[in-house]
Parts: structure tokens; C-alpha cells; sequence
């Protein structure tokens, strides 16, 4: 997964379903008959995961959005994590 | 569908909970688990919204009795559980039954809960499946359908031969595909059916199935009173997973195969339900609230209705909910052992079917006094495996004369 490129688009794939859930205190990523409990920046990050928005751009706007920098390390190791447990795909 | 266990009418449907709601271990931080005073949400709701069923399956985990069972809730009732267990928390939702397409309200339960924000499955035979109904349901929100094969002996004689059954679940697997949905097909298995898994996995290549669940019987219900029958020898479990390994390597990615082991032939217990109470909530066609669909069989369980009280206090509040949270109900060996909180003691029903005390360890379990029983059925299963020899496997026509006979395969082969 380390060749995901700055351009890649990441997606929640046909089927899942991300929502926030209050009872939880968290993003939850729901899929058939099972769900998966996102952690705070997991959730963040699959929340800009668009299939419209590229890598880069969800990097630049998470910094924006917490006023730091240096995320992109992180981001890109959580979408290949997703990736590879298809809690993501890639869109063209 | 990551290896999960779905709920609904396979007997695999008692490890639901705690396949179907992993959260998400390198995703989440490392969390003490829930301490065991403060019950979490019910995450897992399971409507059998009706007892209903046009087939007649000799393992259907619905109760024995269920014919005595009072009248079917109404469409209004069941849309105030979903209000109520949706604020609760509740979000994956089943809908299963019987067969729930027998209910002709069953849109109006699915748009209700959509616009709720639940993910909706619906674990179905396929029998009523029209297109009317596919097109209708997808409208109303629906997001996933399991078809599941129901009638092993009487359906599944008429799939491998290649009669009705077959058509009717070749069509309704192209509406499911049509209509978007992953094709997921869920047949059970046991001794009667397992020599068949070739022919089973090509059946389900051929109605292009994605997803294949082979589910091993689990003996609650029906499938109890019919388990010195269900139950597979050891052989002929080891064959059957022979068999799928090597059309795994065949397929590849393009279907995947789970194959779920009687837990009969197992030495630990599964974490049935994640323990009762935990994030399952099961209700009956008659209103019955249930910490797991089989729960009705426990003694001393006071099962509380939705006609009489408010999700909420069904919940946090009802003996039968409260009834096997924590650990103060555990027996030895499982007070003391450290894999409790691992598996909860393993599974309730089980425990109380084979030594007539729910509180005592599944005797799946081989540190369980009571193991022996579990491996004195194996050992009759394989005596009368054996015993069958002659007359076993059946062997059914196949409907694609251009291709041998597969399952006749004799034991004496390998």
C-alpha cells in the first residue's frame, strides 16, 4: 500500500454506510450485518473520504481544519489500513 | 461481510453479535472494555417479524412451540420499537423471521427504519422475492440482502436436482445483482447435506454468488430435536473443508467462502452473543424481547414484552437482560478461569440444553465437567456415519449432463 499516490481518490465503498453515532460518541463505518467503531481521527478522515476529494486534499484540508500540520503521515498510513480491510476503495 | 456470522435464519445466528459488531481494533484506541455495570447500547437488533414461514426446515432455530406463540405485532408496534431502540443506540438492524416477506408490511418497517438511520439486512429464502418487491424495498432503504437456503432436506433435494428451487433462486439472485446488492447466499449445513458441498459451491457459482456462508447447523429448536440426525462425523467435516479449500483456490476473490465449524467441534466455546445483554436485543413476532433468538428455552428468564414496556426499560431494567450481564453467574470452572471475559462462558442455551443448567460452562468447553457429552454426540455421529456407509453419500442428479456426478464421491477416494 506504501504506492498510494497523492492523487488517489479514496471512497466508501457501494454498500457501507459512515454516520455519526450519539449513542456511541463516535463514527461508525456499517456495512452487512456488522460495523466497525471509529476512533476520532479514523472518523475524521473517513469523513472526507469522498471519492472526490484525492489524498492531498484531505491531508491540506484536516490541517486546515485543526490548525496543524504535518498530518500527512498519519492520513495516508490510516487509508491504506482501510484500503487493505476494504473499508475503503479507490475511485478514478 | 468479514468473516462475520450473520443473524437470522442460519443456526450460525447465535455468534452474531459478537461477529457482526467488531469494532474496529486498529481504528479504535485501546479501550478498557464496557465495565459490565453500565450496559452498553443494544447495537444489534433483530425483528423476527413474523413466525410465518412457507418452508418447513428441520433445523430452524424458532421455537418448538412456536405455533402456540399470540398473535403478530402490528405495523405500528414495530415501528415504535425501531423509534425506541434507535435511541437507545441500536443500529444494525435484521430483519428475519419465519420468512418476513410474509409480511406485506415489510416496506413500510424498512422505509421506517431507513429513515431512522439504520443499516438494514434482510435474511430471507427469497420466496415472494418478486420484482415489485426488490424495487420497492431498495426504494424504502433497504441495504442488504442475505439469501439463505432454509429447507435442507425437502430445498435443497430440489436445488441439487435442479427443479423449482433452483429457478426461483436463480431469479431472485438476478434481481438481487440487478437491484445492486451483493449476492451473498447463506445455506446451512449438516450430515444429511455436507457430502454435497461441491455441488453446493457450484450451484452458488453458477447464481453468481459473491459471498457464500457454508454454516454449519448449531442445535437449538428444531435442529436440537433433530441433532442425532444433523449432526456431521468429523470425516466428513474434514471433506467438506478439503473440498471448499480447493475451490477457494479455483475461484479466488471472485467468491468468497466462509465456512463456519459446528462449535460441537471445538474445545473452547464461542462468545455467544458477546455475553447476553451485552449488544443484542432479539424481538418475536408476538412482542417477546429476547437477549438471544433461542433465550425463550432458558428457565427462569422472565421474558418481558414491548406491548407492556418501553425499549429503555426492557433494556437496562428486565431480569432477563440483567440476568447473565457480568460474571456473578458464572460456575466454576469459569469464575475463576482467565478466559472468561474472552468468551463469556460461551453459550447459554447450550449449556442448559446438555446439562440442564444454563449457569454451568458450555460443555463445549473441554475444561467443562460436562465435555463428554459433547464428544460422546461426535462419537455417535461418526458410528453412524459410518453406519450409513453404504447407503451414503445420496447422490442426486446434476442438472448439467455435460459434467460428471460430483458428490458420489466414496470415502475410500482419499
Amino acid at each position: 500500500m506504501s504506492e498510494l499516490a497523492e492523487s488517489a481518490r479514496p471512497a466508501i465503498p457501494a454498500g457501507m454506510r459512515l454516520q455519526w453515532e450519539a449513542a456511541q460518541e463516535a463514527h461508525v463505518l456499517l456495512y452487512p450485518e456488522g460495523m466497525v467503531k471509529l476512533n476520532g481521527s479514523a472518523g475524521a478522515i473517513m469523513s472526507c473520504c469522498d471519492g472526490v476529494r484525492t489524498v492531498g486534499d484531505i491531508v491540506a484540508e484536516l490541517e486546515r481544519t485543526f490548525g496543524v500540520t504535518g498530518l500527512a503521515g498519519d492520513v495516508r498510513a490510516f487509508v491504506a489500513l482501510a484500503l487493505e480491510k476494504h473499508w475503503l476503495e479507490l475511485r478514478e | 461481510m468479514s468473516g462475520t456470522t450473520p443473524v437470522g435464519h442460519g443456526l450460525s445466528a447465535p455468534n452474531a453479535a459478537a461477529g457482526g459488531t467488531a469494532t474496529g481494533a486498529a481504528a479504535v484506541p485501546a479501550a478498557a472494555p464496557a465495565a459490565r455495570s453500565q450496559p452498553g447500547p443494544p447495537l444489534w437488533l433483530l425483528l423476527e417479524v413474523t413466525y410465518r414461514c412457507p418452508l418447513h426446515c428441520v433445523f430452524c432455530y424458532n421455537p418448538t412451540d412456536f405455533a402456540r406463540t399470540g398473535p403478530e405485532l402490528s405495523t405500528g408496534d414495530w415501528m415504535r420499537v425501531l423509534s425506541e431502540a434507535r435511541a437507545l443506540g441500536a443500529v444494525q438492524l435484521g430483519l428475519s423471521g419465519g420468512e418476513p416477506l410474509v409480511r406485506e408490511d415489510l416496506e413500510t418497517i424498512v422505509g421506517k427504519a431507513h429513515e431512522l438511520g439504520y443499516y438494514v439486512n434482510l435474511i430471507t429464502s427469497g420466496v415472494g422475492l418478486t420484482e415489485a418487491r426488490i424495487a420497492a424495498l431498495k426504494r424504502a432503504g433497504l441495504d442488504h440482502i442475505q439469501l439463505s437456503f432454509q429447507d435442507s432436506t425437502r430445498e435443497m433435494n430440489d436445488f441439487l436436482s435442479s427443479t423449482r428451487t433452483f429457478e426461483l433462486k436463480a431469479k431472485v439472485a438476478a434481481l438481487i445483482r440487478r437491484y445492486d446488492y451483493p449476492m451473498v447466499l447463506n445455506v446451512v449445513l449438516h450430515r444429511l447435506n455436507i457430502d454435497h458441498v461441491e455441488q453446493i459451491l457450484e450451484m452458488a457459482e453458477s447464481l453468481g454468488a459473491q459471498y457464500v456462508e457454508l454454516a454449519n447447523t448449531q442445535y437449538y429448536g428444531w435442529a436440537w430435536l433433530n441433532r442425532e440426525q444433523l449432526l456431521p462425523s468429523r470425516a466428513q467435516l474434514e471433506r467438506a473443508e478439503a473440498v471448499t479449500q480447493r475451490f477457494r483456490a479455483r475461484v479466488g476473490t471472485r467468491m468468497q467462502i466462509y465456512f463456519v465449524v459446528p462449535d460441537y467441534f471445538e474445545t473452547r466455546p464461542k462468545a455467544c452473543m458477546s455475553g447476553l445483554g451485552s449488544v443484542f436485543l432479539a424481538i418475536a413476532p408476538d412482542g417477546t424481547a429476547m437477549p438471544c433468538h433461542a433465550a425463550r428455552m432458558l428457565p427462569g428468564l422472565e421474558l418481558p414484552n414491548v406491548r407492556q414496556g418501553d425499549i429503555r426499560s426492557i433494556w437496562y431494567d428486565s431480569q432477563a437482560f440483567n440476568r447473565f450481564r457480568g460474571e456473578s453467574w458464572m460456575k466454576e470452572p469459569c469464575r475463576s478461569c482467565p478466559e472468561r471475559s474472552r468468551d463469556f462462558g460461551g453459550c447459554r442455551c447450550q449449556a442448559y440444553l446438555l446439562t440442564g443448567d444454563a449457569d454451568n460452562t458450555d460443555p463445549v468447553c473441554d475444561l467443562s465437567p460436562h465435555h463428554h457429552l459433547v464428544t460422546e454426540a461426535v462419537a455417535r455421529a461418526a458410528a453412524a456415519d459410518a453406519a450409513a456407509g453404504a447407503a451414503r453419500p445420496l447422490v442426486f442428479r446434476d442438472h448439467r449432463i455435460s459434467i460428471p456426478v460430483v458428490v458420489a464421491e466414496p470415502s475410500s477416494a482419499r
